[in-house]
């Protein structure tokens, strides 16, 4: 019997599983995908909000300004792709101005520090590659932006090490409720739990319904995205965004933690759970607003388009806390922006809510925080060469558009908790194939090298989710 | 930190004809990097033949053509230190890492660029649709056949009618995938007329010239893909959708020379190539530092990458020997009506005996053409040429007399005379 079982493997799942696993508590998590970070926490901004934006006195506004303190702190100990670059929000007409003006009273009533209003003058300034006819900015120092995969896989590691079971490929398909708990199947096994945290995402009023629990409603709003080479990245400063309207915070314009530069989202409601795919209309949009932005994005030097999908609800705040339906049945649903900003913090507040629910949490004697892997490219000369002589695989380069080596990929097979299996798996964990080739060059080799760690067929491999095998034969086998 | 006389980055076509001249040219002291396992480069999966018709008069396949160049290089004492990536390049000294001998720098007199080029992917032209497995280079599906063994699909589209794209729609066919449509967004074809011969007509491959993907379908795994016609302005045009499917879509849509540690070096690097900007010597903007062959501007053939190789290597034998006139009467090259661009971007009259070589393309097609070199307004020599195509790489040979006549720069257009005549 668990005494809590998470369902979800995306970052506020992760962020819940590293918090529990600071307790002594039997929890496992259980994802439908082969690996975790499978759906939106890999395709958003990787923005970390400052927290002006969400109304005063909600959840958001509460969780995101804890959060924005927490994910710097992780991500140092991690050593998670983080930067906190600041952000403003842009003006172009008195109308804005007073917009702004009312954003930062927000941000004051929901205890964000680090707020200015600045001119036109400061702001070109600062960012010298925006539109000419800005008029000032709100700049908010806290904000930051950070590798969202990274910050969950960071978050899963951490849970996994200090005892949180994780099963992937696991679909959670029935939750019967029997003697005051529950018996939850997924993937064809049965799970015995006390609690339920359904950190399902764009799922999560199904889990609700299995659990005869459904009070909301997910609806799939999809943003679109350009990624450019790390080469355009004297584009700007700190993230750009525009005055937000009623249907978000609008196209922005961004460095990514990683060092290239993000433009996008649109906005497209009510689209399919499962459909991120890309269109060009939604890319036109995006350039368009973009252009209002910065005349200067250069979309030759796009490296890839792509498409999230936000986990929007019916209701206005995030909807976390005990079903009024369903006892011990916890939701942590509806994370629509600012989502990846306030995880952690929606993970720590749900150890308040299992507590306040009656779950006996005593700390761990011992916990610590896995350790962090190397990142080649980060070290000087001297550490470079030193590293070498431990271990000569870091002097394999396999990605040579992010500098990744061999020994870098060994280590996110060997010391993971939770072992990636795919060519995806790989890129989320070290950046091979994240760059401007987009793995045309070592896309293979990553794919040799997990061959020969698994002992499978080259046949066998998989780019990114169940069935996507990357080759469809050998060379010479007969043809159908 | 170890010395040497030339350090030359990449040990492909470019960098071994460059490390074979600068020694026959009386360097001895010759390191050539290479981070693949093996030299040759991209020669080394290019299994066809058709390579070594103007150096060795002879048709060669890409892995022959390489091995004629290693043999050179064995007779040389060239040190070739393979498994090696070079990580950046800073006032003439180049630090790498490998495996063998994990981080080192060289420091050197002279240093030869020839890293190649890399395949244009799905991200700059914005192909829309579904994210699912299946899109690749038409590169990474050659070396998953030829070097791995391992077909990526078996019902192929293909967008792009470069020539690697055209390869492997022959390659796949023979070894039994079914290639449904090559799509070209251009109104002709961006491949040597050779290849759409040999690989598509001969195996009746259709070709839709005019037509781009304007969507990917399958979420997880591709399933199909739709191609539209597109109008003079390279938008697709509704309702003239046709589908396909398929299970893998290949990209043949154009190569980029890899310049990211020309770039970090601070090097200047001409937009129009996106290689380095050099001289009549192959010399860039950082003096001893020399680029050729991909790294500097796509080339059609691999031929005239060792032509152009060797040259680099000679000009660095003699900065290195101190034979190297100093730049004196420089001309910049500039690009006229109708060219996409020029190598080398500046000439230095000193170093001409003869005459110079220029390299450029064409932006469109013209039947009956005169490039035209001026300086001044003055039409200093012109040379009639046929059937000029982006697809093809062209040269003209200026002569010195006449090259004397100009002052400060020229200018080199393409003139379509029939249109002129119109």
């Amino acid at each position: 019997m668990y005494d809590v079982t998470i369902i979800g493997g995306g970052v506020c799942g992760a962020a819940v599983a590293m918090y529990l696993s600071k307790y002594d508590l039997k929890c496992c998590l259980l994802e439908k995908e082969n690996d975790i970070a499978m759906s939106t926490t890999r395709a958003n901004s990787g923005i970390v909000h400052a927290g002006y934006d969400p109304e005063p006195d909600t959840l958001m506004a509460r969780l995101n300004v804890r959060g924005c303190e927490l994910i710097e702190e992780i991500c140092e100990q991690l050593n998670i792709p983080y930067k906190k670059c600041g952000s403003m929000v842009i003006s172009f007409d008195s109308k804005d101005e007073a917009h702004l003006e009312e954003l930062y009273e927000r941000g004051i009533a929901n205890g964000v520090r680090g707020m200015e209003l600045i001119n036109k003058e400061e702001l070109l300034k600062r960012e010298p590659n925006l539109a000419n006819d800005v008029t000032g900015a709100l700049y908010a120092s806290s904000a930051a932006i950070v590798n969202p995969w990274r910050l969950c896989i960071g978050m899963a590691e951490t849970a996994a090490k200090n005892g949180v079971e994780f099963y992937l490929d696991s679909e959670v398909t029935e939750i019967e409720k029997i003697n005051g708990a529950f018996k939850v199947t997924a993937g064809g096994k049965t799970y015995e739990t006390r609690f339920i945290i359904n950190a399902a995402g764009l799922y999560a009023d199904k889990i609700a319904a299995l659990a005869g629990a459904q009070d909301f409603e997910i609806f799939a709003s999809k943003g679109q995205y350009f990624l450019l080479d790390k080469t355009s990245s004297w584009l700007v400063n700190s993230v750009i965004f525009q005055c937000p309207t009623e249907k978000g915070k609008g196209v922005l314009i961004s460095p990514t933690a990683d060092g290239n530069i993000i433009v996008g989202p649109n906005a497209e409601s009510n689209n399919e759970r499962d459909d991120v795919s890309t269109t060009r209309e939604g890319l036109d949009f995006v350039a368009q607003e973009a252009a209002k932005t910065s005349k200067l994005v250069d979309y030759r030097e796009n490296i890839r388009s792509f498409s999230g999908l936000r986990a929007n609800s019916d209701k206005k705040d995030f909807i976390i806390g005990e079903s009024a339906l369903c006892r011990h049945f916890i939701n942590v649903a509806g994370i629509k922006s600012p989502g990846l900003s306030s995880s952690p913090a929606i993970g720590e507040y749900v150890i308040e809510i299992l507590e306040d629910c009656g779950l006996i949490m005593t700390e761990k004697a011992e916990w610590s925080y896995p350790e962090a892997h190397i990142c080649f490219a980060e070290l000087s000369n001297e550490e470079k060469a030193e590293i070498c002589k431990r271990n000569p695989k870091y002097g394999n380069i396999i990605c040579r558009c992010n500098v990744v080596t061999e020994g870098e990929i060994l280590d996110a097979l060997d010391s993971s908790y939770i072992k990636p299996r795919t060519l995806d798996g790989i890129k989320r964990r070290t950046g091979t194939g994240m760059g401007r080739c987009q793995g045309g060059f070592c896309g293979v080799r990553v794919h040799e090298i997990l061959c020969k760690y698994y002992g499978i067929d080259a046949t066998e491999v998989l780019w990114d989710k169940n069935g996507s095998n990357i080759v469809a034969g050998k060379v010479g086998e007969s043809n159908d | 930190m170890t010395k040497h006389d030339i350090v030359i980055i990449g040990a492909g076509p470019a960098g071994l004809a460059a490390a074979v001249a600068a020694y026959e040219a009386g360097v001895k002291d010759i390191l050539l990097l290479e981070r693949d396992c093996e030299a040759g480069g991209i020669l080394n999966q290019c299994i066809h033949n058709g390579f070594g018709l103007h150096r060795f008069g002879e048709e060669l396949s890409g892995p022959e053509y390489a091995g004629k160049y290693i043999d050179m290089l064995k007779s040389t004492d060239v040190k070739l230190q393979l498994g090696t990536t070079v990580l950046n390049i800073e006032n003439k000294i180049v630090s790498a890492v490998s495996e063998a001998n994990g981080f080192e720098q060289f420091e050197a007199k002279a240093i030869i660029l020839a890293m190649g080029c890399r395949e244009r992917n799905r991200g700059p032209i914005s192909v829309p649709g579904d994210r699912g497995k299946g899109v690749f280079t038409a590169g990474a599906a050659q070396r998953y056949l030829n070097i791995e063994g391992y077909l990526v699909g078996k019902k192929i589209v293909i967008l792009g009618s470069g020539d690697i794209g055209l390869i492997m729609a022959r390659r796949m066919t023979l070894e039994g995938a079914k290639v449904l449509a090559v799509s070209e967004i251009m109104p002709f074809t961006n491949g040597l007329s050779r290849n759409v011969a040999q690989c598509l007509e001969d195996f009746d491959i259709p070709l839709y010239l005019s037509h781009t993907v304007t969507k990917v379908i399958g979420k997880d795994s591709l399933e199909g893909i739709e191609i539209s016609k597109v109008d003079e302005n390279m938008k697709p045009i509704k309702g003239t959708e046709k589908y396909f499917e398929c299970d893998t879509l290949l990209l043949s849509v154009g190569l980029v020379p890899e310049n990211e540690l020309t770039r970090q070096a601070g090097i200047d690097l001409d937009l129009r190539t996106r290689g380095a900007s050099v001289g009549e010597d192959m010399q860039t903007s950082e003096e001893g530092v020399f680029a050729c062959g991909n790294v500097l501007h796509v080339h059609d053939l691999v031929d005239y990458v060792s032509a152009e190789s060797e040259r680099a290597g000679r000009s660095a034998a003699k900065y290195v020997l101190g034979t190297a006139a100093a730049e004196k009467d420089g001309l910049n090259v500039n690009v006229g009506l109708n060219l996409g661009y020029t190598v080398p971007q500046r000439i230095n009259r000193v170093n001409v005996e003869k005459g110079v070589d220029i390299f450029f393309r064409v932006r469109k097609k013209i039947r009956v053409g005169e490039i035209r070199v001026e300086s001044n307004g003055e039409k200093i020599a012109s040379f009639k040429r046929e059937f000029l195509a982006p697809a093809e790489m062209e040269k003209i040979t200026v002569p010195k007399v006449l090259l004397d006549k100009a002052n400060g720069s020229i200018t080199v257009s393409a003139i379509d005379l029939e249109e002129e005549a119109k």
